[in-house]
């Protein structure tokens, strides 16, 4: 028996449905349809403290998303990013670019220094409420309560978590780099700063595009952090967008929420094609 | 993201343990004695510095909150007063949550990797090795699944939840993980390395699609699927945003929301809950330790091809 001229067999057919169909349900049970109902709640406004919605079209998007709150969270979640995504790229940089290199014991200093990778961001965020404690800390700083310093207070976790992905990621891409090309400068007479600037940062510029996207959608979707350290405080200083769509689950509030959901989808959307553009490029021009 | 994408089995992911390069004839400088000491110094230095946080928690913890908090700056480098106990009280804090949310992260972390190992082994197979209808569309939309990741859908993931009744249970925690579109990503990549002519042959030779899948393309590829094991591990273990949402009971709680919970302690305890912390940590880092190969080459797939 055929199915769409002759292209597949029936047999084939009813297998490849079946054995997607488990991966396919999941999807759409708690990706997809989720995602269609926010869209849609997204266009209700609540009434009487949640008791009853009115439909209000698209214009509840344009109220959110132009308003003061979504601002703020957009603007407390750049910030994280400020101070994570750089500082990521660069200690990863100079972590790997000390550690790639042949010695003695070196597989001890590499694992050593990968070892934050397997951190979970509740025990980082646990680790830096006992270190920036004003009464109990080894260092006795009150910055989550400090509307200039909480933001960085809650991106410290992030900072040290993120050590040891970032060097693993570019000492594999200095890993990658052939031999001949570093022997080459060599023999040009390159010395190591010269070489590091014109011969390796360049050839390692992909994996550092990766790291920084990577970085980047990392640290949107943070939230142990905020959570556990300042819950959003001091005067919602440190509610991120993220932070904002996770309070309003409440029925006054899941009509503005959704659409800043939407808002995050949109953010985490830009930055995930953009990786997808970038390993693209990277396909045609090697 | 295209078929021609596919790699062999055996992607040459980055090692990280275990330079292979050839190494550069002649003397290279770091043969040097006096520059290989200089190199070990360095790297020590910024071991410890990556290690720091993690010792100075212990000091904490090990330490009498009240004493360690009037202690000068550089004696809280060192334990203060040191309490040997505190790692045994934080097991019997709150009635044994410790041990009871080691538990639950436990079963729910082996639940969604095998869930999510099931799922995606039996798409990718499809993906890979069997001509169906929509199957390019499929596998688009696997992998757009990407774009919807639980932080922006979980508004209504909670309330599909409470629905079904389902809030302070196992499948709330496990169910909408249960199926990974970089997993699908990861095993289809590996899958079709697998030459086609191997698959033919062993079809002939009676081998239903099943069995080829578990005994010879699981196996074939099997530092993928390591990575990708690892990687689901590491994620499932770490989840806090769902956990956070979907758990009320305290018998439920994963162990990133009783840490979360014990960090409303008072000062006069924050030394247990800095112990659970550690002890939270320790787990991961035994698996880091022992497959750092494949967790690092699970994590970089992509960044180097």
């Amino acid at each position: 028996m055929k199915l769409f001229r002759g292209r597949y067999r029936l047999r084939d057919s009813a297998l490849g449905l079946l054995f997607i169909a488990p991966s396919m349900a999941v999807f759409i049970l708690f990706a997809f349809v989720p995602f269609v109902r926010i869209i849609g709640w997204g266009t209700y406004e609540s009434r009487q403290g949640g008791q009853w919605y009115k439909s209000v079209g698209f214009s509840q998007y344009w109220d959110v998303l132009s308003g003061h709150e979504f601002r703020e969270g957009l603007w407390h979640s750049f910030q994280f990013l400020l101070y994570t995504v750089p500082a990521g790229l660069v200690s990863g940089v100079l972590l790997a670019l000390a550690a790639d290199r042949k010695l003695r014991g070196i597989k001890i200093y590499q694992t050593a220094l990968s070892s934050t990778i397997a951190t979970a961001g509740a025990v980082a965020a646990t680790v830096f409420f006992v270190l920036i404690n004003p009464v109990v800390g080894i260092f006795k700083v009150d910055w989550l309560n400090d509307s200039h310093m909480a933001m960085f207070g809650v991106s410290l976790p992030a900072i040290w978590q993120n050590l040891g992905l970032s060097f693993v990621i570019v000492l594999a891409g200095l890993q990658a780099i052939p031999e001949e090309i570093v022997e080459a400068s060599r023999l040009d007479g390159y010395g190591p700063v010269r070489r590091l600037f014109r011969i390796t940062l360049p050839m390692i510029s992909p994996v550092l595009m990766f790291l920084a996207v990577i970085l980047m959608t990392s640290g949107i979707q943070a939230f142990a952090e905020v959570d556990l350290l300042t819950q959003g405080g001091p005067n919602e200083g440190t509610e991120t967008l993220l932070y904002k769509v996770f309070k309003s689950n409440t029925p006054v509030s899941i009509g503005t929420g959704s659409v800043m959901a939407v808002g995050l989808f949109v953010v985490t959307a830009i930055v995930v094609l953009l990786q997808f553009v970038i390993l693209e490029r990277r396909v045609h021009y090697d | 993201m295209t078929d021609e994408s596919a790699e062999p089995v055996e992607s040459d992911a980055p090692v990280l343990v275990g330079d292979t390069r050839p190494s550069s004839t002649g003397p290279s400088p770091s043969s040097r004695l006096s520059h290989r000491i200089g190199w070990h110094i360095l790297l020590s230095v910024l071991s410890l510095a990556v290690l720091a946080p993690l010792f100075l928690v212990l000091v904490n913890a090990l330490s009498n909150p009240v004493r360690y908090g009037q202690a000068s700056a550089t004696r809280r480098l060192l334990p203060v007063d040191v309490q040997w106990d505190v790692f045994s009280r934080a097991f019997d804090e709150q009635n044994g949550a410790m041990a009871k949310a080691f538990l639950v992260s436990a079963i729910v972390t082996a639940l969604i990797v095998v869930a999510q190992l099931v799922t995606s082994a039996l798409a990718a197979y499809a993906y890979a090795f069997i001509e169906f209808p929509f199957k390019r569309l499929a596998f688009a939309v696997s992998i757009a699944t990407l774009l919807l990741p639980m932080e922006v859908t979980v508004l209504a993931n909670v309330r599909t939840i409470r629905d079904l009744g389902w809030v302070n249970s196992y499948q709330s925690l496990v169910l909408p993980f249960a199926a990974a579109g970089f997993g699908i990503f990861l095993l289809r990549q590996g899958f079709s390395g697998i030459p086609r002519d191997l698959h033919e042959a062993a079809r002939l030779d009676g081998f239903g699609h099943l069995h080829f899948l578990v005994r010879i393309a699981l196996p074939l590829t099997r530092p993928v699927v390591a990575a990708f094991v690892l990687v689901s591990t590491l994620l499932a273990w770490s989840s806090y945003l769902w956990p956070r949402m979907v758990i009320t009971d305290p018998q439920r709680r994963t162990l990133p929301i009783l840490l979360k919970d014990l960090s409303l302690t008072t000062a006069e305890r924050s030394n247990v809950f800095a112990a659970a912390g550690l002890i939270a940590f320790i787990p991961v880092v035994i698996l880091l330790i022992v497959f750092q190969r494949h967790i690092v080459r699970g994590l970089t797939a992509g960044a180097v091809k």
